[in-house]
């Protein structure tokens, strides 16, 4: 067990340090982010005293090698044009991604499950068809497009939702999140929904093919013989079965939850750091962009790390192959 | 819209699970395609979006024959054209069914051509992908031990990226341009093909024929390419069909974002995107008229998707 | 799907009534959807116009430009030269720091010490405070002395943003930004500052000049357009910048909207290779090498002439432009009163081309960005097309500015322009001509920060003579002089060819309107109510 852990946090240090060559150096090649930062007006002199102040003069390998050095004391570098550490600027708005991504996670079980139940339990019904028909238009429309579409419907047409922009936060329990107060609850109604409606036609298939599986089974079929009414039986112990993978993918999803949120972000001017991300890119802010990167790398390799722990004490088969291998 | 989500919608584990009892019943019946065949169709939506699918490929294909102008040819294209309604009169006297677009492009034939860029950048990329992530898969399957463990890990840490966010990344470092997307696109998905290939083929492998065609004397690749490999397909098949339709969403996504294709030869996600600042000015047709080409598109991609997988699926026919 | 969406839906707009109960809106509060988001609140860190618009708010310089970038009197109430080499500025009596501290000399001496100084800034003000040294006469008047006569010492003044000597001048930007020492003189109050997010600003009573209209201001930044528009139909926004083109006229009809619009001082331009007479996107018409046709100035003259500023300003820009002839529009300080735009003639410019030896015409590549200026990558598009219809094949490269600014400015391996034939924009900061006289056709001169973005190395000793002079001549009467005469003389010579000036738009409830700024920037303080 103990050399199993030691093996595979050596592997994860091992691609998180690859991930920071590649990043670093891929990054480095693309444009010159001078000229985004510097003011027109300013002549050679200035934008070589820019360039000097940046480091930009020094050689790339020079300037890697002091990155490494940086991220062993936990700095990533400041950002060109905001001068804040890269990783403050970035945990900043990691909050209001996180929330953004949450209430996504939250709309997709809660409208997801019902429907896929249903689909999965009247599959020839001409509602279920709708309900699958639906669900293909929901991963084949492009977000940003959908996204559009319901600020011009339930903002600008009916004016029941805030257009943009994160709404009030309140702190509770230590956590602050706009989710807590009301203003920020109908700011955030409209972009998750948006991030949601990917994730609600996952859920609707899987539910629904999960269900058309679980009704053959045989506890199912026990359950009827035993008489117990079919409220019952589809809320408690269909329910129950089908409920576990479903939760589990979902879980699994919540990292591209995340990716996606770039998006949703760009269009509803959530303060996110996917936001963050693709401005940076379109301005070239490199320090920025590579902590973002080496902290979604680190974040999905421990994820990933948790996961392959979890399992290798719940199944001992996964032990065996890795000594194996 | 997101790659990410096939597995699970596609089924790659679904597929490569079922690998087994279709090898079966492949067996068992003499005429697989036929079956194979006469089953697809007895679903009318899968006719009909197949239908659409290959009357769209057929238009991308002829585009050049069938549009009134090239509207990558800046010598036909005129500013003066810009923003007209569907129906209208251009400068060069043809009529504009879908109207133009704000640089003047008819968009009849700016979506005609968009789509052969889309559907290029979709197929390129999926083709390149799925030819790393087969050798990768069938080699880890067929080698195994610490190749195969070495390959998996890999596989498994890029999965457990959203490609989206693997795209996004790849366009971040690379640059803009039709090259760069495919390139992105490709490292987004091989690692789906190599997992779904090496599901099917692990099972193939203990396969009483490839003991017998090992003891033959075949060498190794023979024994790989031409014996396993044709029974890994179907799932292949499956997982391709959806993905290209991500693909070619995902392509969207990036030149939304600024970092997809050149804004001067538009490919239907360009044009989207373009027509996206016209969408609360009352001029629809520019965004709408792609956006639906686009979405004709990708459903009709994955409703055959769909149904190649509950054809090839046994265990879905209870 | 329908049920559980709409319930969902419902429950999202009962969410959103009960907030708008919750919280009641006083007229007098002003929320502005804003493009261009400010990296800083520290008015010191980043020379660049999100900042510096977000700075006039609560500081303010020695001298002001009013909307039309027209000097006036600010921390200062008057300036004189006193020599050739000394400026003197009197300062304003009785002005109180927002912290009630007074104001006086040695804030102006401190503001001006810290504004090149400031830590990992992204661009110095070290661009206007180099070779200036600012002395305390007494408490109420700073002499401002240089090593050669400088005549446009007022502009650069009005950039420097005036900081308190107790706590401005010794925080840092990170103060600044979490409000600490965010202490001016400003209309406006610093509230808080939340990155991506949001400004709030408070009204200052206590302000020497109007009082501002507005006591609650929110400047949020909306990047997307679209969505800014939308934010505006909504009514979630009073007040946007930068509407798109495509959305004006529709706007325009809305009768719940008002439009402002204004010409800037920004003009659209191309420049040309004058440099190398190998040039690496001029080829013969079969493709083959050709001596670069660019230097010839008929050719220049052609391409001009071939160019219809009328159908590139109602078309591509839906007419939030104005034909150029000239480096700025008509009213501002050393434009030429002789130089018209060039008159579309297809006909001539075939005839002059056929006169320069280019009877069937040439192959050219127009490189330009495409999320820089309004509508940029479409202007290249239409030029290409104009061009190519008076047998000048061109086509059309367009890229991001992240990429495209270091090709043009410096992308060949020996670090010379990469280009051939650039679309690139120019906003005159100072509000008068030198500026884009000195950095666009002065001959490149790397020592002496002449022609820094002189992307196609034109070189005039003439031009060049009449700029150093200009630049070296208090009288105003006469510096106008040479600064319209070196216009006129680079213009016709075709040092660079002018397209147009744009035209920015700001869209506001109705009732509420914006004296647009020439500077494009927007200002909570130029809105005001009708």
């Amino acid at each position: 067990m103990s050399e199993f852990m030691i093996r595979r946090f050596f592997q994860s240090a091992i691609v998180i340090l690859a991930m920071s060559a590649i990043v670093f150096f891929g990054v480095n090649v693309v444009g010159d982010p001078v000229d985004m930062l510097i003011n027109p007006e300013a002549d050679q002199a200035d934008i070589e005293a820019t360039i000097r102040a940046l480091g930009l003069d020094r050689p790339i390998g020079e300037q890697y090698l002091f990155f490494l050095k940086g991220i062993w004391v936990g700095d990533f570098g400041k950002s060109f044009i905001f001068g804040q550490p890269a990783l403050q600027l970035i945990l900043q708005r990691m909050p209001a991604t996180m929330e953004l991504a949450f209430a996504a996670l939250f709309l997709s079980i809660i409208i997801g499950i019902p429907l896929g139940l249903f689909a999965g339990l009247k599959p020839e019904s001409k509602v279920s068809k709708g309900i699958m028909a639906s669900s293909i238009m929901g991963f084949s429309l492009p977000t940003f497009w959908v996204g559009l579409m319901m600020i011009i419907i339930f903002a600008v047409e009916l004016g029941w939702l805030p257009s943009t922009g994160r709404g009030d936060t309140a702190t509770f329990l230590g956590i602050t999140s706009s989710l807590f107060t009301l203003d920020g609850l109908s700011h955030v109604c409209l972009p998750a929904f948006n991030l949601a409606l990917l994730k609600i036609s996952l859920v609707v298939r899987l539910t629904r093919a999960g269900t058309r599986e679980a009704v053959h089974q045989d506890y199912i079929k026990f359950a009827r013989a035993k008489g117990l009414s079919n409220r019952r039986i589809v809320g408690v112990h269909l329910l129950k079965n089908i409920l576990i993978p479903v939760v589990t993918v979902i879980g699994l999803e919540f990292g591209s939850l995340i990716a996606f949120s770039v998006v949703t972000e760009t269009i509803f001017a959530w303060p996110g750091m996917g936001k963050l991300l693709i401005e940076s890119i379109l301005v070239l802010d490199r320090p920025v962009i590579v902590a973002y990167l080496m902290i979604i790398v680190a974040l999905f390799v421990f994820i990933n790390l948790v996961v392959d722990i979890v399992y290798s004490l719940l199944d001992p088969r996964v032990r065996l192959r890795d000594q194996g291998a | 819209m997101s790659t990410e989500a096939t597995p699970n919608l596609a089924g790659a584990d679904g597929a490569a699970q079922a690998a087994p009892e279709l090898a079966e019943t492949g067996a068992v019946v003499e005429t697989p395609f036929k079956r194979f065949v006469s089953e697809f169709f007895e679903s009318r939506v899968a006719m009909g979006a197949l239908f659409t699918l290959v009357a769209i490929i057929v238009a991308a294909i002829l585009a050049p024959l069938i549009t009134p102008q090239d509207p990558y040819d800046l010598g036909q294209v005129d500013i003066m054209d810009g923003r007209l309604p569907p129906g209208s009169e251009a400068f060069a006297e043809y009529t504009m069914v879908l109207g133009s677009d704000g640089a003047g492009r008819d968009l009849y034939s700016a979506i005609l051509y968009g789509l052969r860029i889309s559907l290029a950048v979709g197929i390129t990329s999926g083709l390149i992908a799925i030819a790393i992530g087969m050798s990768v898969g069938l080699l880890a399957a067929y080698v195994g031990g610490r190749v195969e463990a070495i390959i998996m890990r890999i596989v498994d840490l890029q999965l457990s990226f959203p490609a989206a966010l693997v795209a996004l990344m790849l366009v971040a470092l690379l640059g803009k341009g039709i090259d760069k997307i495919i390139l992105a696109l490709v490292v987004a998905q091989w690692a789906y093909y190599a997992r779904t290939v090496r599901g099917s083929a692990l099972v193939e492998r203990s396969k009483e024929y490839v003991e017998a065609a090992a003891s033959l004397g075949l060498s190794h690749a023979r024994i790989m390419f031409r014996h396993i490999l044709p029974n890994c397909l179907a799932p292949l098949i499956v997982v391709g069909t959806i993905q290209t339709a991500h693909a070619i969403a995902l392509e969207a996504t990036l030149s939304f974002l600024g970092v997809g294709l050149p804004q001067t030869e538009p490919s239907l996600g360009v044009l989207i995107a373009n027509g996206f600042e016209y969408m609360l000015s009352g001029k629809y047709w520019i965004s709408v008229f792609p956006g639906l080409a686009l979405l004709i598109t990708i459903v009709s991609i994955n409703l055959v998707g769909d149904q190649l997988r509950d054809v090839l699926n046994p265990r879905l026919k209870r | 799907m329908r049920n559980v969406t709409t319930s969902v839906g419902c429950a999202c707009a009962a969410v959103a009534l009960m907030a708008g109960l919750a919280t009641s809106v006083s007229a007098e509060s002003l929320t502005i959807g804003i493009s261009a988001e400010a990296t800083s609140v520290d008015p010191h860190f980043h020379n660049l116009t999100p900042n510096n618009q977000i700075a006039t708010h609560i500081f303010g310089g020695l001298v002001n430009q009013d909307s039309k970038q027209t000097m006036l009197p600010g921390l200062a109430v008057s300036w004189k030269p006193i020599d050739d080499l000394t400026w003197e500025f009197k300062l304003r009596e009785g002005v109180k720091f927002h912290d009630g501290t007074d104001f006086n000399a040695d804030d102006v001496v401190c503001s001006f010490t810290r504004a090149p100084d400031v830590p990992n800034s992204p661009s110095s003000f070290g661009t206007y405070t180099k070779g200036k040294t600012v002395v305390k006469v007494d408490d109420m008047t700073v002499h401002i002395k240089t090593e050669t006569p400088y005549p446009v010492m007022v502009n650069d003044v009005s950039l420097i943003h005036i900081v308190s000597n107790e706590k401005g001048c010794s925080g840092t930007t990170e103060q600044f930004n979490n409000g600490d020492v965010t202490v001016g003189t400003g209309p406006y109050k610093f509230v808080s500052y939340t990155p991506g997010e949001k400004i709030v600003l408070t009204g200052n009573p206590d302000y020497w000049g109007d009082k501002p209209v507005f006591s609650d201001v929110t400047l949020r930044p909306i990047k997307s357009s679209p969505s800014r528009v939308a934010a505006l139909l909504a009514g979630d926004v009073d007040m946007i910048d930068g509407v798109p083109t495509a959305d004006l006229a529709t706007l325009k009809k809305n009768d719940d909207l008002q439009i402002s619009e204004g010409v800037s001082n920004r003009v659209i331009y191309l420049h040309l290779d004058h440099f190398r007479d190998d040039s690496p996107f001029v080829k013969a018409k079969d493709g083959g090498p050709i001596k670069n046709p660019l230097r010839d100035a008929k050719v220049r003259k052609a391409i001009s002439m071939a160019i219809s500023r009328e159908a590139i300003a109602e078309r591509v820009m839906e007419g939030q432009a104005i034909p150029a002839g000239q480096l700025l529009p008509d009213g501002f300080f050393g434009v030429s009163e002789n130089l018209k735009p060039m008159e579309y003639d297809a006909k001539g410019a075939k005839a002059l081309l056929t006169e320069a030896g280019y009877p069937d015409g040439f192959q050219l590549r127009i490189h330009g960005p495409n999320d820089r200026y309004i509508n940029d990558a479409k202007i290249a598009e239409a030029i290409a097309q104009m061009l190519t219809r008076v047998g000048v094949q061109t086509d059309v490269e367009t890229m991001p500015r992240s990429v495209y600014f270091k090709r043009a400015s410096r992308g060949s391996p020996e670090g010379l322009p990469e280009f051939s034939f650039v679309l690139v924009g120019w906003g005159a900061g100072s509000g008068e001509a030198s500026s884009p006289l000195r950095a666009l056709l002065h001959t490149y001169d790397k020592d002496r920060g002449f022609g820094a973005s002189n992307r196609g190395r034109y070189s005039n000793a003439e031009v060049d003579k009449l700029i150093e002079e200009a630049l070296a001549t208090v009288d105003d009467a006469k510096r106008q002089d040479l600064l319209a005469k070196a216009t006129e003389i680079a213009i016709e010579d075709g040092g660079i060819i002018p397209l147009h000036y744009q035209v920015n738009a700001w869209a506001a409830k109705k009732g509420i309107s914006y004296r647009a700024r020439t500077d494009e920037q927007t200002r909570a303080y130029d809105v005001f109510k009708e």
